[in-house]
């Protein structure tokens, strides 16, 4: 069996199919990485999945999973200007939180050389916004290579380590979703293992200054430019930027037309030319910041009309077309619709953009199908026996009638869906503390209950609860803790009893929380009746609603055991129908039958009980999954 | 088939994960070149996860456009009727695992799930080919994508997708504690 670590750090080259995100790890190991660091986001987590599933001691590298993005941006920074070469990489928000150090970076010679890889999510597969990280490199004065393709991933990393390396500087690696996730069969190089030399290079009197602050900003600011100018005539000459003609050049109507495009949208747009036969040019861009001035000039002067497709903002067409004006070219330059700003830009996507710019060239394909049915949605949902659902249920409960509820990042986020509804409004990690306390000003008719979990209270959170200490401010925030990073896959938190092992309870009491309460969200009676004498207290109260991620708890029992040994069953004498477990506690091991009777998937429940106080007529059974018939 | 376009959908905690890899090495292994992405939402289980596996000389992208699936795979039956609405070409194949995973909707008795009758018109209404599979005394539900791997090598709708070239890929997939079993139902599927 061909296994992921062992050939992630073989020597000699390879050749295999592999996502996005693993081809990364390769060049990270080729390119000599010496730390990487991250905070577990989508769609970035497999990153860090295969560095870790190489054994610490053959791991080529120094890797933690840090409290935040912002710190692990910090970690990575530190390392690399004391000579190590360093990459970071996190979820597209993720860099909102990192941005008030990454925003510095650009200003500072940084001697091993960084590279922040991003994973941004156009069509918001999951994330919060489809935000444009693109702004950022502006923002900073940092170049940014977008690969479209796996081997385009490998190829650019190590592009980017060299060029960070080569000219002291952070470099951006920006993917996106899928192109994280693509899969394709990718040719890496040689890995040639080399003992690292960890003696601190650090040496602010030479290659300083590193405090940029009033005056000494303004030197910096043009060291950066002056950067940005040399990265932009090797972008000039690089192949990274080239120019593709699939199916050779002519002109249609007396006109020579161009597309200039990054990314996967650029991929998107080959397939519609090879699909279209249409014989025009197509400028793709790999190191997109700084724009390549001089091949794009070319390019403009080289057509009569270029059209500009790019995936979210407009950020290339802007400054394209200033080069254009200040150059006074005349090629026309074309535009996407406004429909097009946001969402993914597939190959369908595009081919409409092609449409509309040029419908005598891509007339529409005939005779295909249109789908008009609906079928019934599939909303996502917490796992069966999690304790987020059971604090839910029970919370709800005790609520009383007004309440707002304020959600933050994490699985629990899944409580403001129906039908629990617990969670009106959100923001970003780390925010419903601000936000809750922000609610509660003046507010003497509705109680405000924030919640809040377990790695985001350590990433984020702290600052809102500090300030909610210091003001008093009165609401009611649970920590929905289930002791690990579970959304993205189970990553060890400060948290974590086999990670940090840092006691939320300790810490807050430290703080000086003065009302805590720590509760099984089994317990409904007793969470519930918490949850009401909490509200009762003026000022700032916390509930620690605990319970371990029962998804990693019952993969672990099945892994020793073969199957849960638990199994809930339904007593049908005294089930009266009141669909209290199936439509309101909403566990989906809960099946209704046509006749609408109620039973238990087997495959689905796990046993674990937590179902049982929701029937008003006690008819939930837990059995032996053995004992109970199939 | 020189290109084709495999679409496959399933409910998280399924399996899908493990039959897109057999089936994108499958593929690999019979010549074609390939490209595929998984997708999954927000939960970790029990919402709506896909995968895409385009094959042919010229791919550029790896995901499936709308209405252009040549196969559709569903581990489920829900799923199997909307990966055949969202995706299927007219005239393509649908396979499907006939099992039920209800969502809230119907769990709360505010939809209903389609009946095997409902597939088999939805499908119908595309040209399409409907092969639903259902395997009597499966070891263990995961193994449901072993037996819909079974019945795709039987019905070799893709040239050289067939059982010898899918169960040398299921030899150097598995985990050895399992593979035996899995080997064993998938002997079974595809009637080899």
């Amino acid at each position: 069996m061909e296994r992921l670590p062992d050939l992630l750090i073989q020597e000699a080259p390879w050749a295999g199919l592999v996502m996005g995100n693993h081809a990364l790890v390769r060049a990270m190991i080729e390119a000599g990485t010496m730390v990487v660091s991250t905070y577990p986001g989508s769609p970035t987590p497999e990153i860090a999945e295969a560095i870790t599933s190489i054994a610490p001691e053959k791991r080529p590298m120094y890797f933690e999973y840090s409290v935040n993005e912002k710190v692990a941006s910090e970690v990575a920074f530190g390392a690399a200007i004391n000579g190590h070469p360093s990459a970071v990489f996190f979820k597209s928000v993720g860099l909102n939180v990192a941005s008030d150090s990454v925003v510095q970076f650009g200003l500072m010679h940084i001697e091993g050389g960084l590279v922040v890889i991003l994973g941004d999510d156009p069509g918001v597969n999951s994330s919060q916004n489809e935000q444009d990280n693109r702004h950022f490199c502006r923002m900073s004065y940092i170049p940014m290579f977008e690969p479209a393709t796996p081997n385009e991933v490998y190829l650019m990393y190590l592009e980017a380590a060299r060029l960070a390396q080569r000219r002291h500087m952070a470099v951006f690696l920006r993917l996106t979703t899928h192109v994280c996730h693509a899969r394709e069969k990718v040719s890496f190089g040689q890995y040639i293992p080399q003992e690292f030399d960890w003696s601190p290079h650090f040496d602010s009197s030479k290659e300083g200054p590193y405090i940029a602050i009033t005056k000494t900003v303004f030197p910096m600011k043009a060291r950066a430019l002056d950067r940005l100018g040399l990265v932009e005539a090797e972008g000039d000459e690089s192949p990274v930027n080239a120019v593709l003609e699939p199916n050779g050049v002519s002109a249609s109507l007396g006109l020579l037309r161009g597309v200039i495009s990054a990314s996967l949208p650029a991929m998107s747009l080959m397939e519609n030319l090879k699909d279209s036969g249409a014989q025009l040019r197509l400028l793709k861009l790999g190191l997109s910041y700084p724009l390549p001035r001089k091949k794009i000039l070319d390019f403009l002067r080289r057509h009569d009309e270029v059209l500009i497709v790019e995936e979210l903002d407009r950020v290339m067409e802007a400054e394209i077309k200033m080069l254009a004006y200040d150059n006074e070219i005349h090629c026309a330059i074309f535009s996407r619709s406004d429909e097009f700003l946001s969402g993914e830009l597939t190959s369908s996507r595009t081919m409409q953009i092609l449409r509309q710019t040029w419908p005598e060239i891509f007339t529409p394909k005939l005779g295909r199908r249109t789908v008009e049915a609906s079928v019934v949605p599939r909303t996502p949902l917490m796992c069966p026996g999690c304790g987020h659902r059971a604090a839910f249920y029970a919370i709800k409960k005790a609520l009383p009638e007004g309440a707002i509820t304020v959600a933050d990042i994490g699985c629990h986020t899944m409580g403001s869906f129906e039908p629990y509804k617990m969670g009106e409004v959100m923001l970003c990690m780390g925010a419903s503390s601000g936000i809750g306390s922000g609610l509660a000003l003046g507010n003497r008719e509705r109680r405000v209950l924030s919640f809040i979990g377990d790695s985001t209270l350590f990433h984020a959170g702290l600052p809102g609860i500090v300030n909610a200490v210091q003001y008093d401010h009165d609401f009611l925030l649970v920590v929905m803790d289930n002791g690990i990073t579970a959304m993205t896959g189970h990553q060890l938190n400060a948290g974590s009893p086999e990670g940090g092992n840092i006691s939320i309870e300790d810490t807050l009491k430290a703080l000086g929380v003065k009302h805590i309460r720590s509760i099984d969200c089994y317990k409904k009676d007793e969470l519930g009746t918490a949850v009401r004498e909490a509200l009762e207290i003026k000022g700032f109260k916390v509930i620690i609603a605990q319970h371990p991620c029962m998804l990693q708890f019952s993969r672990k029992t099945i892994r020793k055991l073969g199957e849960m040994p638990g199994l809930m069953s339904i007593d049908a004498e005294k089930c009266e129908k009141a669909y209290e477990c199936s439509s309101v506690f909403d566990c989906p091991s809960f099946v209704r039958g046509e006749d609408g009777s109620i039973s238990v998937h087997r495959e689905l429940c796990i046993g674990d009980g937590s179902c049982r106080p929701s029937c008003p007529h006690t008819a939930l059974e837990l059995k032996k999954r053995k004992e109970s018939a199939r | 088939m020189k290109e084709a376009n495999i679409y496959l959908c399933g409910v998280g905690g399924q399996g899908i994960g493990m039959l897109s890899e057999v089936l994108i090495r499958a593929c690999m292994e019979a010549g074609y070149d390939v490209m595929g992405c998984d997708t999954h939402g927000l939960a970790q289980r029990g919402g709506v996860v896909q995968s895409h596996l385009r094959i042919g000389e010229h791919i550029y992208t790896p995901l499936v456009p709308d209405g252009e699936a040549d196969i559709v795979i569903a581990l489920e039956r829900l799923e199997a009727m909307r990966g055949a609405l969202e995706m299927l070409r007219e005239g393509g194949s649908v396979i499907y695992y006939n099992t039920t995973y209800q969502p809230m909707r119907v769990r709360s008795g505010a939809m209903q799930y389609p009946s095997q009758s409902d597939v088999e018109e939805t499908v119908k209404k595309l040209n399409g080919n409907l092969h639903a599979v259902e395997l009597e005394g499966l070891p263990d539900p995961r193994m449901q994508n072993v037996a819909l791997l079974g019945r795709l090598a039987e019905l070799e709708l893709i040239e050289g997708l067939n059982a010898a070239v899918i169960r040398s890929v299921l030899k150097s997939v598995l985990p050895e504690h399992v593979l035996e079993k899995n080997l064993e139902v998938f002997s079974r599927a595809s009637n080899s």
